[in-house]
């Protein structure tokens, strides 16, 4: 029964991130690259003069999640009229979820945007529909409830101005931010 | 004689930069276009003194009566006060059948006493007067005030144009909720933010506004007095919460809340206290509007595919489809009547405002404009004010429901959105 119940999840989460593949080019969204280093390791000898015999040295393991998330994408963008996350995505989503499984202190809030048509309240609801399926999708790979928010700006916050194709695809999105 | 409006404006520019402020003439800026099947032709003379009080008194009724699409006015110069005795013959000749005089008097505490009569040219006799004291900033609000008198001893039905607007501008990254005279002008600062804001929403007596604010990253539902500045956090569940709606009766606070996973609505207390589930689906459900007599909630939903409007009782029960033409109708408005059904409806790539007579289930278009969004009803639900596009800024108009005369409001280089008319009480 629970591996019928496992597979059924695995399942659910290839069905999720899967969808039509378009040409829609990623945004080249700069990520935030520091390396694992030990926390003061750096500073320490430097102002005592010499290692104190009761020196303990801090490893950060969300500095270890940020290595992790190092390289792949914060943005991911949608159709029009759609909060189906596509299968280019994957990799951001096992990503992310490797960062949230590995420390169960972080907090991920997935921010829905919509393009700048139609009302502002049904997009905000639409873009909060896409910030869930991101969420749903982190769950599926083991990232807890209590990690995750969704929340939605609708047409509210656009990354680029424009009323053309180009740019609603832009604005068709959902942003991973770890608060 | 007969001066052109064009005429009268260059005029009273020339005049205001010689003894005023530039704001003084704001009630020019007023555009209003289309001509209405049976309007009363009405003469609003210049009030005796009012230039020396800072506002135009007898443009700013003109304006307001002509907004209604139930009047036109004359092209007056003339001054006449209301101790004058109108030469009725001269006013038949002019197809004027109304006729409006008055006086601005500066009082020794700092107040004007602003009175007015009003005369019926065609049956030659006084209808009647007032007068009221009020202080420099309220000039404006008095003559909303003699407008409102005109209006309802022609018409029969109170005016709403000392009623109250609220809206929200854009400017670069700062938004601003306002709160204006029903024409727009004379707009209030209620509150400004480096973050959106949507939605407001007034509450029955006119003293509170609800509103979404995203200033802690997401949205979240405020309650606002608006006299005092007094402002509270009342629904901040996980997830986002928006469109809030306050009943008529003031009890009750209907709101869009994403907590339970998908966007649905609830009901809860005006403090956001015991938030109650009211409908249920596995799509969005959203923008409530509550009905006149409270029972029923519209609401958008995308259950059947496309986003549609729906009706519910707000005790539960099963929800009722009430817009089938075309694949997308949003933002629900009920006029205080309870007899008609304004709301956006896409046709093709533009956003279009519809009214519905609910009783034969009839949509008709009533703009000549494409980005129209959020209409709102007039307390005597006889206008509309909405949100739309105009050379390339998001703008404000007001329109007859049968889209006959419309007027834009609020000329301001800001982009102005998020409408929504005050009630009666202010």
């Amino acid at each position: 029964m629970k591996l019928f119940k496992s597979s059924l999840i695995a399942a659910a989460a290839v069905a999720l991130i899967s969808g039509c593949a378009s040409s829609v080019k990623l945004d080249d969204v700069p990520v935030e690259t520091r390396a694992a280093t030990p926390a003061g390791a750096a500073s320490a000898g430097a102002d005592t003069g010499a290692a104190s015999q009761s020196q303990v040295t801090t490893v950060d393991l969300s500095k270890q999640a940020d290595a992790m998330l190092a390289g792949t994408a914060k943005v991911i963008y949608f159709d029009y009229d759609s909060y189906v996350v596509r299968g280019e995505y994957k990799p951001t989503i096992e990503a992310n979820a490797k960062a949230l499984t590995t420390d169960r202190k972080r907090h991920l809030v997935v921010e829905g945007h919509t393009d700048e048509r139609g009302g502002r309240e049904y997009n905000l609801a639409l873009g909060q529909k896409r910030a869930e399926a991101v969420v749903k999708s982190l769950e599926l790979l083991g990232a807890t409830e209590a990690q995750l928010e969704a929340v939605s700006f609708g047409k509210e916050r656009p990354a680029v101005q424009g009323s053309d194709e180009a740019a609603w695809a832009k604005n068709r999105r959902a942003e991973l931010v770890y608060r | 004689m007969n001066v052109s409006r064009r005429e009268l404006m260059v005029g009273a520019g020339a005049w205001s930069a010689a003894s005023f402020a530039a704001p003084a003439w704001a009630q020019f800026r007023v555009e209003i276009s289309g001509v209405g099947a049976t309007q009363v032709p009405i003469a609003i003379a210049r009030f005796r003194d009012e230039d020396k009080s800072g506002q135009l008194l007898s443009g700013i009724v003109r304006a307001d009566l002509e907004r209604s699409g139930l009047f036109k006015g004359a092209d007056v110069t003339t001054v006449l006060d209301e101790t004058g005795q109108p030469q009725y013959s001269d006013w038949r000749s002019r197809t004027v059948d109304a006729l409006v005089g008055g006086s601005v008097t500066k009082l020794a505490d700092g107040r004007f006493d602003v009175r007015f009569k009003l005369w019926d040219v065609v049956k030659g006799v006084e209808v009647g007067g007032q007068s009221n004291a009020v202080a420099p900033g309220d000039l404006r609000l008095a003559a909303h005030r003699i407008a409102d008198y005109v209006y309802e001893k022609l018409t029969g039905e109170k005016g709403v144009f000392s009623t109250r607007i609220a809206y929200v501008t854009k400017a670069g990254t700062r938004f601003t909720l306002r709160v204006a005279d029903a024409d727009g002008e004379n707009a209030q600062v209620a509150l400004t933010s480096p973050e959106p804001i949507i939605s407001p929403s007034w509450a029955p007596d006119g003293r509170e506004l609800a509103y979404v604010s995203f200033e802690s990253q997401k949205a979240v539902i405020w309650s606002q007095d608006v006299l005092s500045g007094k402002r509270s956090m009342v629904v901040n569940f996980r997830g986002s919460n928006s469109a809030p709606a306050i009943s008529p009766d003031g009890s009750t606070l209907a709101a869009t809340l994403s907590r339970d996973g998908n966007s649905q609505i609830y009901v809860m207390g005006r403090d956001g206290g015991n938030p109650r589930r009211v409908t249920n689906s596995n799509g969005i459900d959203t923008e409530p509007a509550f009905s006149p007599d409270g029972k029923s909630l519209y609401f958008v939903s995308d259950r059947g595919g496309g986003p549609q409007i729906y009706r519910q009782p707000v005790s539960g029960g099963g929800a009722e489809r009430i817009t089938f033409n075309g694949s997308y109708n949003i933002s629900p408005a009920i006029s205080p009547d309870g007899r008609t059904l304004a709301y956006i409806t896409r046709n093709g790539n533009a956003f279009k405002l519809m009214v519905m007579d609910l009783a034969s289930g009839n949509p008709q278009s009533i703009t000549d404009t494409s980005d129209d969004e959020k209409p709102s009803f007039a307390p005597n639900s006889r206008l509309i004010v909405f949100a739309t596009r105009a050379q390339g800024h998001d703008v404000l108009m007001t329109t007859t429901l049968d889209g006959k005369i419309k007027a834009r409001l609020v000329s301001t280089l800001a982009d102005v959105r998020e409408p929504d008319w005050g009630p009666f009480a202010r």
